[in-house]
């Protein structure tokens, strides 16, 4: 993977300028905020059922990026957190492995342990998540010790501040700067935290500034606010891959993250992005869960199919 | 206004489920006639994921009720037999329609409906002394019996008896702690509707009981089968046959099984149906006096 996206150099001329940048964002056209809910709440309704379910319960667990980010994560906590990674339902064995682990930067070095010899990866947050409230040369050597004990993908919090106050030009250099670092040894995720941008313009702002800079993924939320993934505003990032690939032909990957708990939703996303970007994003590289209590919904769902009874939650892990 | 002229207000019966009032998730409705065959209402005809729902509700709402003190249980149900008192004519009249009885009959066996939640009120902060105590052990310990309650519990409510043999199914399960899904009388369930806006408003937290109308050979199957339901009293099995189904599929997860049996709601309950869902918990502790070391442990 190049260290400058070639996404960035044909944008060059947009983001040579916090003022050509601005015209460019502010020039994207506005969202249809009734129209965007309406569609979002339409493609919910669909009914997924026998095979399509068990297929949609597969991928979705395929999909999850099983989160710890609490200030009690203890090294044995993301142990058995990683165990369940790779092994999620022990009663049966063709049960897909998540994506993988996401934890913070100090647990990175426990969660590789675990995950030695396995194919789920380590995704750690970065960058002071998550408020992002830190200068660039701390966020920058935040990520170096992520990367520098083994993870395999980063997860970043934008400044919503400066993204707010319309220094846009400050943001896509933050970006850029971070996706410097990682290089090729780490995918960029970029977190915009949809909950703290106040519009759905400004979410597809974020999304273009996020995408020329150079990410691989763009997500939600940090699940740390009240608001994180909505099908609105997840549908509305599908949108700007979408019209990205188009334009620049660079496919970018979307995670939407907070607030998924149950299948049933998890189902919901699946069904916007088949509607929306088609099956070349109906694969773990290119759309991620973040979610933690998810994964047992999912497996309980998934039992309920195996069995034909209705399983409890005495049939999962506590965690 | 003068009646003549004035329209009908029907009422839409519903479910209770998770202190919430939906209708059944699959849309569907049925007849419920009185004795003689006349329409009376539409009750919701449950599904299998209404009765998913309701055991979701009652495992939310297990630990809250379990834990509450037995003193706390015993005030809250008597708060029901207060507000079914208050609303007995209600209950007069449908029994009446359901059951094919004179007002004064009816009135009879709603009193003794009240009476009894009032019965199993008192026995919430007794029933430890009963079924439990102090074992005698030989070594330095306390040796003490506690009994728990199971969980969540699945009641088919009698197919008869649509009040006095609800609440004498009910009260039992509850006042010990665990929380029900009630499959209401397929025929007479409007009683049972009725008691779920009468337990909505009388401090009874969401979800302990849950309520559901339909047929007990549709949603049993899924109950029995349910790996989060740990217990099952058949008393509204139809059939020896669906009795016998049900009994097979609870012993999955080793579900406590109250047997279908023929009883007499007039009478004395006793205790029998509170020690049904309960389980003994022992503890072992140090009596705390060990001799020279002075140590306890």
């Amino acid at each position: 993977m190049p260290t400058t996206a070639p996404a960035a150099l044909a944008f060059a001329d947009v983001t040579a300028s916090d003022s050509a940048l601005r015209r460019f964002l502010h020039g994207l056209p506005g969202v249809d905020a009734v129209g965007l809910e309406a569609r979002a709440a339409s493609l919910g309704t669909r009914s997924i059922k026998t095979t399509a379910k068990a297929y949609a319960i597969d991928l979705a667990i395929s999909m999850i990026d099983l989160t710890t980010l609490e200030g009690a994560d203890t090294p044995g906590k993301v142990r058995a957190l990683a165990a369940k990674a790779v092994n999620p339902d022990p009663t049966d064995r063709t049960t897909p492995t998540t994506a993988a682990v996401c934890v913070y930067p100090d647990m990175v070095a426990a969660a590789k342990a675990a995950l030695a010899g396995s194919d789920v990866k380590v995704a750690s947050v970065a960058t002071a998540f998550p408020a992002g409230r830190a200068a660039l040369p701390v966020k920058l050597a935040d990520t170096a010790d992520a990367i520098a004990a083994g993870a395999d993908e980063i997860d970043m919090v934008i400044d919503r501040g400066a993204f707010l106050a319309g220094r846009y030009l400050e943001v896509y250099e933050q970006i850029a700067a971070i996706r410097a670092e990682c290089g090729d040894r780490a995918r960029l995720k970029v977190i915009f935290e949809t909950g703290e941008l106040s519009t759905y313009d400004n979410i597809r702002r974020a999304s273009w500034l996020g995408m020329m800079a150079g990410a691989d993924f763009i997500k939600t939320s940090t699940g740390k606010v009240a608001v994180n993934a909505t099908p609105a505003n997840t549908l509305l990032m599908l949108e700007a891959v979408r019209d990205f690939r188009a334009q620049t032909g660079v496919q970018i990957g979307v995670k939407p993250a907070g607030g998924i708990r149950n299948t049933k939703e998890a189902i919901k996303f699946l069904v916007l992005v088949n509607e929306t970007v088609g099956e070349d994003w109906l694969d773990n590289h290119w759309f991620r869960f973040g979610a933690s209590s998810l994964l047992n919904d999912l497996l309980m769902q998934r039992q309920k199919l195996a069995t034909g009874r209705y399983s409890g939650p005495d049939y999962v892990t506590v965690d | 206004m003068s009646d003549a002229n004035r329209l009908s207000v029907f009422k839409t019966y519903k479910l209770y489920v998770g202190g919430k009032f939906p209708r059944s998730e699959s849309g569907r409705v049925y007849e419920v006639t009185d004795s003689k065959g006349k329409w009376l209402a539409n009750a919701p005809l449950s599904s299998r994921k209404d009765a998913r729902d309701a055991v979701v509700a009652a495992r939310k709402a297990f630990g809250g009720w379990a834990g509450a003190t037995a003193y706390n249980r015993g005030q809250i149900l008597y708060r029901v037999a207060e507000m079914l008192e208050g609303r007995k004519g209600q209950f007069v009249h449908e029994v009446a329609d359901a059951e094919g009885l004179s007002r004064n009959k009816a009135a009879v066996l709603v009193e003794a409906a009240i009476d009894r939640w009032v019965w199993y009120a008192g026995w919430t902060d007794k029933i430890a002394q009963v079924t439990g105590g102090a074992n005698p052990v030989a070594g330095p310990y306390f040796n003490l019996s506690t009994p728990e309650p199971t969980g969540v519990v699945t009641v088919l409510a009698p197919q008869d008896s649509s009040f006095l043999g609800l609440v004498s199914v009910i009260a039992p399960v509850i006042a010990t702690g665990n929380t029900a899904v009630v499959v209401a009388s397929e025929r007479a369930p409007l009683p049972a509707l009725s008691l779920g806006e009468v337990l909505a408003t009388s401090d009874l937290p969401g979800g302990v009981v849950n309520i559901l109308s339909g047929k007990a050979s549709e949603m049993g199957p899924h109950l029995a089968a349910h790996q989060d339901v740990n217990a099952i009293d058949l008393t509204g099995a139809s059939d020896d046959d669906l009795a016998r189904e049900l009994e097979i599929a609870a012993a999955d997860n080793l579900k406590r099984v109250l047997r279908r049996r023929t009883e007499d709601f007039a009478e004395s309950p006793g205790t029998d149906r509170m020690t049904a869902f309960l389980e003994t918990k022992t503890v072992w502790h140090p009596t705390g006096s060990l001799g020279a070391s002075g140590s306890s442990y």
